[in-house]
């Protein structure tokens, strides 16, 4: 299953950092940052609830990345 | 005199600052809220360092004895490090959480160090704490102007896509009403008045116009649509007041569609865009340890083997010039921008591009392989004679225009054409399609075939060649040859510009694909340049032959195959670049293609390949531009010749000069 979220990120830098975090949170198959468009795509694994896993994206990306935002 | 150019500097500072901040209010800026703080905070900070600076340091000395005798000039130290935290808060905090975090090597951690690294050296010596807090000023104001330009330009490439129709008119009760498009259901009749986008497909059933469909083409000609046409949305209707039922819903229109895909199309990254990013990541680890062996390892030499006094205070000073100019966001910023501004441009021009991958794939393409029908001639045949007929002409198209009533080739259509009624079905049975060949089916009791000379073998009955070019199919009646019908297809007019073109712009080499017999093929190719044909072929064998094309393709350049998009996905996926004509915008073709063509204009091939060529261009320079500047700086720092301010300014400069450049791609209607 395959999301669309709206984001908050300043630099480029940042978004390929944020990509990277979500990618490793666990429950997230693939995620792709479109800092151009302030979009996260995310994909997850089978039987996760978004819900759930959005909010651990979340936190993993504040880590790298105290600016950033994600409109769940 | 450098004193006085900072100087100088730092009031262009505050007074931009608050000319940014005095339009803060209005909503076509679009600042974010954090941006407004930054400007606040920047515009504080820089009026206050000024003050400071004009402050004499003797005066604040005398102040300093006044109040705190004992004191010393801790005073002026303390004024300077409020004005290092309202500016550079932050920065330290993140540097701080990064630490934390396991995450040490980044731009926060960097400024941070150089700016903590540079106020300890001037309050060891009593000196210059302006250096620290102007760096990390300017820090800051590069990052700001860099989030605030980033932004613009984002909105307004996003803009220039935005075909997005807000509303669609629904009359309730004799009265127009505007509703969200999503509302409108399948069937239901929506008014579009002149001016007004048409917000979703349908067909006209009142009302006839001048549509402006440059929005989706890139084409600035109107066209004209009258009661029964289809009519997509997108368009914008110039003229007339149309009435339209709608035959999708708005999640499944085309403006829908496009928008999806052009908006999604960054995200699929491209080769340079995850160079950079892996680049970067053991980049700045790179420049942070070679800073710390700076700072370290010159002062050791001097110390023990040289004889000279360490000098620590220079070398330390030195490496924190070094991380200055280390931070990588020009390099990433430039790329992922330089793409979007490529496909934005792009999307103008009416060519659709899936990704910037593709945009960066298609430069390198030097081969075009190109189906024939309806890509490099129209694809409307029409029925050009009937020869060697026993029976009237029009009894034979009769006939063969019921044997081929349920395929929906463009040949099959020109003979229901050229038949003129509506093909009583029942009158038929028993259909069999001979892919690539023709049909054999019962028509009324006789035994029709219809097809090419290899149908004829295949049946072993004797036909007759024919002298006209054109499209040939024979018709044998229960086993019996009846003649045959010539049909032709007339060439784009652009066609020939289009291979001339490509040439131009770097193909070398144009191969034609074709299911017509070869001396139709012959001749379009001869007429249009194009240096290679296979003709005759089934579908299966287009794919079989781009595939060894794609062989004989060595190295690094690509093929490129362009179709029609609704007989030929599987050679579009196939290839390294499909390319469909789009057909104003037909779903097939969005589905199979990387980059769809969207007015069906073969000379829009070479348009995008020169898109694409500006696009890469510009991301090379900017590696280019960035990488070398940097390098450049980094050297003469080791050698102490920048001091921070020059780090500075290269890094924020660099930036604002690669941004600029990015902006570029966006420009391509001249090429």
């Amino acid at each position: 299953m395959k999301k669309t979220y709206k984001i908050e990120v300043d630099c480029a830098n940042c978004a390929n950092l944020m990509e990277e975090a979500a990618c490793k949170t666990s429950g997230v198959k693939n995620a792709t940052v479109n800092f151009m468009t302030q979009k996260m795509i995310v994909e997850f694994e089978e039987g996760q609830q978004p819900q759930e896993v959005m909010e651990r994206v979340l936190d993993s990306c504040k880590k790298v990345e105290s600016d950033c935002e994600i409109f769940l | 005199m450098q004193e006085l150019i900072v100087n100088i500097l730092l009031i262009i500072v505050v007074l931009t600052a608050a000319g940014f901040l005095a339009t803060a209010g209005n909503p076509k800026n679009g600042m974010t809220k954090k941006q407004k703080n930054m400007l606040k905070r920047i515009l504080i900070a820089s009026s206050m360092l000024l003050a400071l600076q004009f402050l004499s340091s003797e005066l604040l000395a005398q102040v300093d004895e006044l109040l705190f005798p004992s004191a010393g000039r801790w005073l002026r130290f303390a004024l300077y490090l409020v004005d290092y935290f309202i500016i550079g808060h932050d920065i330290l905090r993140k540097a701080i959480k990064g630490i934390r975090n396991h995450r040490v090597f980044d731009e926060n951690f960097l400024m941070a160090v150089a700016t903590v690294g540079a106020m300890v050296l001037a309050v060891s010596s009593d000196g210059d704490y302006f250096e620290a807090i102007a760096v990390m000023l300017f820090y800051q104001v590069g990052e700001w102007f860099q989030g605030y330009a980033v932004g613009k330009s984002r909105r307004n490439i996003s803009e220039l896509m935005d075909i997005r129709p807000d509303y669609a008119n629904v009359e309730i009760d004799g009265k127009l009403e505007q509703v969200d498009p999503d509302e409108v259901e399948i069937g239901s009749v929506i008014i579009v008045q002149p001016g007004e986008k048409v917000p979703i497909d349908g067909i006209i059933i009142e009302g006839k116009t001048t549509l402006n469909t440059s929005a989706l083409t890139g084409e600035s000609l109107p066209r004209d649509a009258k009661i029964g046409d289809e009519i997509i949305s997108g368009c914008i209707n110039m003229t007339g007041v149309l009435k339209i039922k709608t035959t999708k819903e708005f999640g499944e229109s085309t403006v829908s569609k496009i928008l999806d895909l052009v908006e999604n199309a960054s995200s699929q990254k491209s080769k340079s865009e995850n160079f950079i990013s892996r680049f970067a990541k053991i980049y700045t680890p790179f420049v942070c340890y070679s800073a710390l062996a700076l700072a370290i390892l010159p002062p050791l030499v001097r110390m023990f083997f040289m004889g000279l006094p360490a000098d620590w205070g220079t070398w330390v000073y030195r490496a924190l010039t070094f991380l200055i100019i280390s931070c990588p966001c020009a390099l990433v910023i430039s790329i992922p921008l330089s793409f979007f501004a490529g496909i934005g441009g792009a999307s103008q021009a009416g060519i659709l591009v899936k990704g910037s991958n593709y945009l960066e794939t298609l430069s390198k393409v030097r081969t075009v392989v190109f189906d024939k029908t309806g890509t490099l001639t129209q694809g409307v045949f029409e029925v050009d004679d009937v020869h060697h007929n026993e029976m009237e002409k029009a009894k034979l198209i009769e006939y063969a225009a019921l044997a081929e009533c349920a395929s929906s080739h463009p040949i099959s259509k020109s003979l229901q054409r050229a038949y003129g009624k509506e093909p009583d079905r029942s009158r038929v049975s028993d259909i069999q399609e001979i892919s690539g060949n023709g049909v054999i089916a019962k028509v009324d009791d006789v035994e029709v075939a219809a097809g090419n000379d290899k149908l004829m073998r295949m049946l072993n009955i004797d036909y007759k060649d024919c002298h006209s070019t054109g499209t040939i199919i024979h018709m044998a009646l229960d086993g019996k040859y009846a003649g045959h019908i010539v049909i032709s297809d007339i060439v784009k007019p652009h066609a020939r510009e289009a291979i001339e073109s490509l040439r131009k712009a770097g193909v070398e080499k144009t191969v034609m694909l074709t299911g017509d017999s070869s001396k139709v093929a012959e001749q379009v190719a001869a007429d249009l340049g194009i240096d290679k044909v296979y003709s005759e072929l089934l579908p299966s064998d287009k794919v079989e032959k781009v595939e060894e094309l794609l062989k004989e393709n060595t190295g690094k350049s690509r093929l490129a195959f362009v179709g029609d998009g609704i007989n030929d996905a599987p050679v579009l996926s196939r290839a390294d670049i499909g390319i469909a004509m789009g057909a104003m915008g037909s779903d097939a073709a969005i589905e199979a293609a990387d980059i769809v063509l969207m007015d069906d204009d073969p000379v829009k091939i070479a348009k995008a390949i020169k898109i694409s060529k500006k696009c890469l261009g510009i991301v090379y320079q900017n590696i280019v531009l960035a990488l070398g500047i940097k390098f450049v700086c980094l050297i003469l720092g080791a050698f102490g010749e920048v001091n921070m301010y020059m780090a500075i300014f290269a890094d924020v400069g660099v930036m604002i000069l690669a941004v600029l450049n990015a902006i570029r791609c966006l420009f391509v209607k001249k090429l």
